[in-house]
């Protein structure tokens, strides 16, 4: 059982504080998607939890260690990151992307162990790239792509899983496929996943408890029932969406305006 | 095993083509006699390939390697398949640390460790410069390469007239300014070749954590490399490379930029093949362009900078050509 937590966290870009007095945290298991609009804060949580960015004040603990006075190959083996990619400009193929996950435990010139080998192949098996494991990934869709940055992130064999935004090059099908692997991934590998979320549907769909930032506060922590209602929604991201129940789950959508458009 | 037999074949190469500079020249010497030149007999043919031809050939050989090694680091650190020692104006920053190297009276084997610092504080420039870019650091690289080397060149150039000690071998400087390996001595040869075994061992053992930078600094940290450390000593492995090439040759362009490019399509963009790969092709491709450079207009001699920027510079506007998709 892996807690990854904040405690009072404060953030910065010099002057220009991000997030206030933030605590949160994240156990094995768990998929919760960070909501808000945007530069509310939500990728900035995320670097803090991935180590990237020390935090002003308050601290970070990974069962209980300080974040801080841990090295980026320590760091590497407990927490994965999928970063958001728009395009790489040399022709790696998807095995050697995925391979990438092992850099902190690949031995001297990099070699790669048995060990390295067989979960490179697991994560590869996973998310079904076996047919495109020797492809050029600059040649791949959006979505292989992004399977293939998430194979690489899972063969990093971490206790949790951050992501930015991981559906937002996206189609809705693929969005979904993306998202439903996830879920089954942290059940079946027991991590503790934490994703940026624009979509409030697929968050309230996805996540096991949803964390609504804005303005670099944590204003609600909660199910997606207790956090996605009508007056959290119109106080976070403004008038104009309304929140409709649907089998259980709220859903989200734009008001419908008084008056309707007329065509010319 | 495809890459072992890609790495054979360019030592093979890099064979053949040092046979050929060796047996190739303004005179005619037979292969029989060569090899009994190279093993001390001592007449004038034994003088013209063991002080000439022979370190010319290992001269190349080094500047080649080393200028496509450290091609192929900044190309991976920066994440920009135009990043080179000559591009990026580091060639340029040795060239002027050679120089006032050579103006302030140092002595000859302290030219290549100041030609090291040159290279070393202008990498490191154009590495912050092209971070505070942020994301797309390609223009930025460019145009840091564009300025560092119109200033270095300025400087040389006020050296060079100011100078009464570079007056008097203003007709050598120059040449080497245009690149050339024609005249290497023996001892120049030592000092280069101790430094490029130290640069080209630290590329081989780094190369693995340059994969990393794949997918940006950031990335690099979240897969367990740290990027201070990593980024410093990359910079310093392509330090002393190109502060040897320059020592050695001068300004020798794109073959820093030509060779790991060329080399991707074949043996893939992972930097533990690309940098043994690029240093065997880089020392075979520089010792063919010496040799064309010397038998082209035989018996007058082009400097190999000319060989390399006719080949070169096409390849580089194609190249900006075809990335301009990724670039802007």
């Amino acid at each position: 059982m892996t807690t990854l937590a904040t405690t009072s966290v404060t953030a910065s870009y010099g002057p220009r504080v991000v997030l206030r007095d933030c605590s949160f945290s994240l156990g094995s298991g768990e998929i919760v998607a960070v909501v808000g609009p945007n530069g509310a804060g939500k990728s900035t949580l995320l670097r803090v939890l991935a180590g990237l960015l020390r935090p002003a004040a308050g601290a970070v603990a990974l069962d209980g260690h300080d974040v801080a006075t841990m090295s980026r190959s320590a760091l590497a083996r407990r927490i994965a990151v999928v970063p958001q990619i728009f395009d790489t400009l040399f022709p790696f193929t998807v095995r050697e992307v995925v391979t990438l996950g092992r850099t902190a435990r690949l031995g001297a010139f990099g070699r790669a162990s048995a060990n390295d080998l067989a979960a490179v192949d697991r994560a590869i098996d996973e998310l079904e790239l076996g047919p495109l494991a020797s492809r050029r990934i600059d040649r791949l869709s959006g979505g292989e792509r992004q399977r293939a940055v998430l194979a690489m992130a899972l063969a990093q064999e971490s206790d949790v899983l951050l992501l930015d935004e991981p559906t937002v090059h996206l189609d809705p099908g693929h969005q979904l496929a993306t998202l439903g692997l996830l879920r089954d991934l942290a059940a079946r590998r027991q991590l503790a996943v934490c994703a940026v979320l624009h979509d409030l549907n697929l968050a309230s769909t996805f996540a096991s408890r949803i964390v609504a930032i804005a303005d670099g506060r944590i204003v609600r922590d909660g199910t997606p029932l207790e956090v996605i209602h009508s007056d959290l929604v119109r106080a976070v991201f403004g008038e104009g969406l309304e929140v409709v129940a649907r089998d259980g789950h709220p859903a989200v959508l734009p008001s419908v305006p008084q008056t309707v458009p007329k065509r010319p | 095993m495809r890459t072992l037999s890609i790495l054979a074949f360019l030592v093979a190469a890099l064979i053949v083509s040092a046979a050929a500079g060796i047996l190739v020249g303004a005179v005619a010497i037979g292969p029989g006699d060569v090899l009994a030149a190279l093993f001390g007999s001592n007449d004038v043919n034994g003088t013209i390939i063991r002080e000439l031809r022979l370190p010319r050939v290992l001269g190349a050989a080094l500047v080649g390697g080393s200028l496509a090694t450290a091609g192929a680091l900044l190309q991976g650190l920066l994440r920009n398949p135009l990043a080179d020692p000559f591009v990026t104006g580091t060639s340029a920053g040795a060239t002027l640390a050679a120089v006032a190297a050579i103006v302030l009276g140092l002595a000859a084997p302290l030219v290549p460790l100041a030609a090291f610092a040159g290279a070393l504080v202008t990498v490191t420039l154009v590495w912050r410069l092209a971070r505070l870019g942020g994301g797309t650091t390609v223009l930025t690289v460019l145009l840091a390469g564009v300025v560092l080397t119109s200033f270095a060149g300025a400087v040389v150039t006020f050296l060079l007239v100011s100078s009464d000690r570079l007056a008097l071998q203003l007709r050598a400087v120059l040449g080497w300014l245009q690149g050339g390996v024609s005249v290497i001595s023996w001892p120049e040869l030592g000092v280069a070749a101790v430094i490029v075994a130290v640069g080209l061992g630290s590329a081989l053992v780094l190369a693995h954590r340059v994969d990393a930078y794949a997918f940006g600094e950031e990335t690099a940290a979240t897969l367990g490399v740290d990027p201070d450390r990593t980024t410093t000593a990359v910079l310093g492995a392509t330090a002393l490379l190109s502060g040897a090439a320059v020592a050695l040759a001068g300004l020798v362009g794109f073959v820093g930029l030509v060779i790991p490019h060329a080399l991707r399509f074949v043996i893939g963009a992972t930097h533990r093949r690309l940098v043994p790969a690029s240093f065997l092709a880089g020392a075979a491709a520089l010792v063919l362009a010496d040799l064309g450079s010397r038998t082209l207009i035989a018996p007058a001699e082009l400097p190999v900078g000319a060989i390399t920027g006719l080949v070169g510079a096409p390849f580089f506007l194609a190249l900006l050509v075809r990335s301009r998709r990724i670039v802007v």
